[in-house]
């Protein structure tokens, strides 16, 4: 496997927050609240972690280095994980495991369902992740996969509706996120104009 | 740790101790080893144990603040089957925006505010305006101590001993007139101090205003606190003087005011300005009326903790249902 040391570090580095937060909150320096603390925290991390997945195509067309395509995946993968544990710690310490609290938020509150739909929308990219799905869709595994433009504006939606005051934080992550779309925006001009260049010279060279 | 040391000679005749209690030796050596137990825990130390709360940081508390302790009813309304939040918890997990919008951006900012010397401006429909200094205003009354529940607006809930007086002797002393139907609140401006007002993204238009209609403001229960835990109000609490009103989420509750107003048209509070459909001007504890992002069914007390979730049913008016006469006749799903 090629650039095994950088992806264990990667591993490694996304998996310390997570783990630095429990030993937090198991010796209470989390303050009174430590629940909704890990909770935000997850939340925060999913969505930086989706903006870092993102950042992994605009930088290897920039550097040429393969190494940020063979973390994008994992990357991906560990946003989910920590959605996946987001989602936990609100079922847990914010509706108390209180089945009819959930589905009244998730019938009632706009923040929920956008948040929810970007959990399905992130629930079918990490389930379609692995080689033997690739193989299978083919041409469709790419469109599906576009769906990550979608979940991530979900995700700063339902950021955005948790704010109460100061829109300053948000505002920085919206920023980076626009930025991030705006770089597919030209990627993809880019992409398809040296694509009909090669095609015009060698149709045999275009991949996919 | 703080602890109340009154006069030896202060002893009430209702703490001495019955003669058939002091007889029985063993009972009164189990009685003693329960209060040192229950000491010894100060998360489960019951809401009617006598005043002593521990770990209270000391503070150097103003000379008008101490002159009156002395005197002050300690116990005047308790919570009954309720544990007091530890101290640590209520002065280090506070929404005052002033000081930045995370939970412990008070505690870490407001270290600069000067309360000292601080006076409060009373204007509007009164008979007595003017700027009253802390001392004037506080001079008339006896303090009492009153443990009463919090229960903020985002589903979280503490239990707080508090110290001062009723907001009606207040509003007695500076003589609302007749056409006096609201009393608003004002909090302190102070940019240099206070970090968040710097802010160029917050939504809040500064200063932070509150209001209550006049009866709400007249109600036993409405409380202006200038202490908590036997001890002056941290400023991150909102020294050094700020209302409590237990019943309503804790918004209501404005701290560190600067400015009270007798008027007669319903002001507009800061919230109502935000997110009218979110926070309305009465804000009543209600767990059938939710906030249009979250339920308001259930709250967690905190300390809630990562492996016992304290996850509990919110009541009516916070459980404080004496106060419901103030609102017959109204919808208060319309005017929540």
């Amino acid at each position: 496997m090629r650039y095994r040391l950088w992806r264990v570090g990667v591993f490694l580095a996304a998996s310390v927050p997570p783990l630095y937060w429990l030993y937090c909150a198991v010796f209470n320096l989390l303050g009174p609240d430590p629940g909704k603390v890990l909770v935000d925290n997850l939340g925060l991390g999913a969505l930086i972690l989706l903006l870092i997945t993102l950042a992994m195509t605009p930088l290897q067309q920039l550097t040429r280095w393969g190494g940020w395509i063979a973390v994008r995946r994992q990357l991906g993968l560990w946003c989910f994980t920590y959605v996946v544990l987001h989602l936990s710690g609100y079922a847990l310490f914010i509706a108390g495991l209180r089945v009819e609290l959930v589905l009244r938020d998730l019938s009632e509150r706009p923040y929920i369902i956008v948040g929810a739909l970007a959990f399905i929308g992130l629930l079918a990219l990490a389930v379609t992740s692995n080689r033997f799905s690739i193989r299978k869709l083919g041409r469709k595994w790419k469109t599906l996969h576009r769906l990550v433009y979608a979940i991530l504006l979900l995700a700063l939606l339902h950021m955005l509706w948790v704010v109460r005051a100061d829109l300053g934080e948000w505002l920085a992550y919206a920023l980076i996120g626009g930025a991030l779309l705006l770089m597919r925006l030209s990627a993809v001009a880019g992409a398809l104009q040296r694509a009909g260049v090669l095609f015009r010279e060698n149709p045999k060279k275009i991949e996919i | 740790m703080l602890i109340r040391v009154p006069p030896s000679s202060r002893a009430l005749e209702s703490e001495v101790t019955p003669e058939s209690v002091y007889l029985s030796r063993r009972k009164l050596m189990q009685g003693s080893l329960a209060l040192a137990a229950m000491a010894a825990m100060p998360g489960l130390a019951s809401a009617d144990a006598q005043g002593v709360y521990a770990d209270v940081e000391p503070s150097k508390a103003p000379g008008w603040f101490d002159e009156k302790l002395a005197g002050a009813r300690w116990q005047a309304i308790t919570a009954k089957g309720e544990s007091i939040t530890p101290f640590k918890d209520a002065t280090h997990y506070n929404n005052f925006y002033e000081f930045g919008t995370g939970k412990g951006d008070p505690a870490a900012n407001a270290g600069k505010l000067q309360v000292e010397p601080w006076t409060v401006m009373v204007d509007g429909e009164v008979s007595n305006p003017g700027r009253y200094s802390i001392e004037d205003l506080v001079k008339p009354h006896a303090f009492e101590e009153r443990i009463y529940r919090l229960r903020c607006v985002e589903a979280w809930s503490m239990v707080i001993p508090w110290l001062g007086f009723p907001l009606a002797d207040l509003l007695k002393q500076v003589g609302p007139t007749s056409a006096a139907r609201y009393v608003r609140f004002e909090t302190l401006v102070d940019p240099e101090r206070m970090p968040g007002q710097r802010s160029g993204f917050s939504l809040i238009d500064w200063p932070y205003v509150e209001g209550l209609r006049l009866d709400e403001a007249m109600h036993p229960l409405a409380f202006m606190a200038v202490g908590m835990y036997g001890r002056v109000l941290p400023n991150q609490n909102g020294a050094p003087l700020r209302l409590v009103v237990p019943w309503k989420y804790g918004f209501k509750s404005i701290k560190s005011i600067v400015r009270i107003s007798l008027v007669s048209e319903a002001p507009q509070t800061t919230w109502e300005r935000i997110a009218p459909n979110e926070y309305g001007f009465y804000a009543n504890v209600n767990p059938q009326v939710d906030h249009p992002r979250w339920s308001q069914a259930t709250e967690r007390r905190l300390p809630s903790g990562l492996f016992s979730p304290n996850v509990i049913d919110t009541r009516m008016f916070n459980g404080y249902e004496e106060v419901a006469g103030l609102y017959t006749g109204m919808d208060l799903a319309r005017y929540y």
